[in-house]
């Protein structure tokens, strides 16, 4: 639940549209990858490395409650998203599908596009390594953070079936 | 412990906890878990299970609505592995590409009752809370794990009570009254939160208008909506086959405590639009009268119901369609579409020159009813975001079925009032 590498910026209110668009919602993971937040930033697709991270301003992930638009975003190799706030769909969906996310308010003033961030999700802690700001808040809820770690809601149902019993 | 929610009585009965306090996280067993046309990917995620043995499966409810029918062979096969699962599985709510939109067949059916805590793969099933029940939404795998194991993590949320006075002005419907206390409160106003309506003109409403009040509560964010079950509701669930002693209906308490509570004039309240490319960016339909389109829409789960072709209808009746402007009018369900037909309605619509589809979800997923570059839209359903309806330099206005008819009419958006009998 750490990550580590450059900072995306994006900003308030970006629906999960935008992220995987409607015509691209049935066609393989493979495709979908290609093209996510890619109106919004052509680089991002192309350039987006593993454990970088995606910061976003209120309300990030809001409009249909499409779960690829989570899976979309892991699988570019995103190791975190942190936003001042989450639409509610877009934040169970993280949790649900094993993508790490934490509400951090006051982040987008903390951040330049190309930064280097560092997160640790379970912590609550957040570092801008090339500015040195460094911010705490309390981690998501024992749970949420156990199955985050398992990999998503699935995963963890296969691993601690007696969770479920 | 003071007065509680009505969020906090609809997850005490689903999780049997008491004395829920909002943020806290609990177990809560669903009454329905809908899924519409990603039931496909609910049972893919159920069989890399290795296909576990099914809590409930009288609780589960599929309906083909997103893409219908199908407009490839790959989602012809999406549909397929559904049905299949469906007779395999023994899931008898079981609705295919004929019956319509999701939220409205479930709800006109029978399905959906007051107190009830459903979840679904769909951002607007906070439109349940129109019959009293807990309505929302939830991930496909969410759902998939929710099929074996009959229960899903909830948190208990805070609660924002509206109260809306009446009558509404002339020309103003629930559409109107939503896109005001969007464009007030804002498209997070309302994020994790549960939303109380309630004042003189939500008692007065019929259900199909909670239907579109509860529907767009989802566009400021909110987790579910309620409107308080009276004498209407129970009429309605009467004829829709829901027996009375089937469900127990659940208020809040006089005490209760909400985060904030806000207030909408209907009296006062002309008709609203919202403008490209966001739900709260909304202006009095005066404010952008005269802007031309090419292509109007009446469709989806917020305003295609029986009602809202009655209002377009009535617009409509003995005009035409203005020259150079498509009109595309997609009922909610097969039942409306129905009753349309019956009672002239249909004939109206296609006199005026209007395109009417199969009931379903249509240009609102995607599905027929794209914009080419440059061209505007105006629509009855719920988003207006950039690309939403094919081109990405296009653009989508929101209203109500009225000020819709009305623009198709004209050609410009237009305020109903001017038009109406």
């Amino acid at each position: 639940m750490r990550a580590r590498g450059r900072c995306w910026t994006f900003g308030d209110n970006i629906p999960t549209d935008r992220l995987v668009k409607t015509r691209y919602v049935v066609e393989p993971m493979e495709v979908i990858v290609r093209h996510v937040l890619e109106d919004l930033n052509p680089r991002f697709p192309v350039e987006v490395a593993p454990g970088d991270v995606v910061v976003a301003g209120r309300h990030f992930g809001q409009s249909s409650g499409r779960a690829i638009a989570v899976k979309a975003l892991r699988a570019t190799g995103v190791g975190c998203v942190v936003a001042e706030t989450f639409a509610r769909t877009f934040l169970r969906n993280a949790f649900e599908v094993g993508l790490p996310v934490l509400e951090l308010p006051g982040v987008t003033g903390l951040v330049s596009d190309g930064d280097v961030l560092s997160v640790d999700v379970a912590a609550g802690t957040f570092r801008n390594e090339t500015t040195g700001a460094e911010r705490e808040v309390p981690p998501p809820d024992a749970f949420l953070l156990e199955m985050l770690r398992a990999g998503g809601l699935i995963a963890l149902t296969r691993e601690r079936p007696e969770l479920f019993a | 412990m003071s007065g509680r929610t009505f969020a906090q009585k609809a997850l005490e009965r689903a999780s049997g906890e008491t004395d829920l306090a909002p943020g806290r996280i609990v177990d809560a067993f669903p009454d329905l878990y809908m899924s519409h046309t990603a039931s496909w990917r609910c049972i893919r995620t159920l069989e890399r299970m290795g296909w576990p043995d099914l809590y409930d499966v009288d609780r589960i409810a599929m309906v083909m609505d997103h893409i219908a029918p199908a407009d490839t062979a790959k989602t012809a096969g999406y549909h397929a592995l559904c049905r299949d699962f469906a007779r395999k599985a023994g899931v008898t709510t079981f609705y295919d590409v004929n019956a319509g939109i999701a939220h409205v067949v479930l709800m006109e059916r029978g399905h959906v009752k007051p107190g009830e805590l459903i979840i679904g793969t769909d951002s607007h099933s906070t439109i349940y809370g129109a019959l009293g029940a807990f309505g929302t939404g939830v991930g496909y795998s969410e759902i998939t794990a929710t099929w074996v194991t009959g229960k899903l993590w909830m948190k208990v949320p805070e609660s924002i009570r509206v109260e809306v006075d009446g009558p509404l002005a002339r020309g103003t419907y629930a559409k109107d009254v939503m896109l005001r206390l969007i464009g007030d409160i804002g498209a997070d106003g309302a994020t994790y939160c549960s939303v109380e309506f309630r004042g003189s003109y939500v008692e007065a409403m019929s259900v199909s208008e909670r239907m579109t009040l509860c529907n767009l509560a989802m566009e400021m964010g909110a987790k579910n909506a309620f409107v308080p079950p009276d004498a209407t509701t129970l009429a309605y669930l009467d004829e829709a086959g829901a027996d009375r002693g089937s469900y127990e209906v659940l208020l809040p308490d006089p005490d209760a405590v909400y985060r904030q509570v806000e207030r909408v004039d209907g009296r006062t309240l002309g008709a609203q639009v919202a403008v490209p490319h966001t739900v709260d960016n909304v202006v009095p339909v005066t404010a952008v009268a005269g802007t031309k389109v090419d292509q109007v829409f009446i469709g989806s789960c917020a305003n295609a119901k029986y009602d809202d072709l009655a209002i377009a209808a009535d617009v409509l009746a003995g005009k035409t369609v203005a020259p150079g402007v498509r009109l595309i009018v997609t009922p909610a369900s097969s039942r409306i579409m129905e009753r349309a037909a019956r009672e002239g309605i249909v004939s109206t619509l296609l006199a005026a020159g209007a395109t009417l589809t199969n009931p379903g979800c249509g240009a609102c997923a995607g599905v027929g009813g794209a914009m080419a570059d440059g061209e505007v839209t105006f629509s009855t359903a719920n988003r207006n975001f950039r690309g939403r309806m094919g081109s990405y330099d296009s653009g989508i206005y929101l209203g109500s079925p009225a000020t819709a008819a009305a623009t198709a009419v004209r050609g410009v958006i237009s305020d109903p009032q001017e038009l109406l009998t």
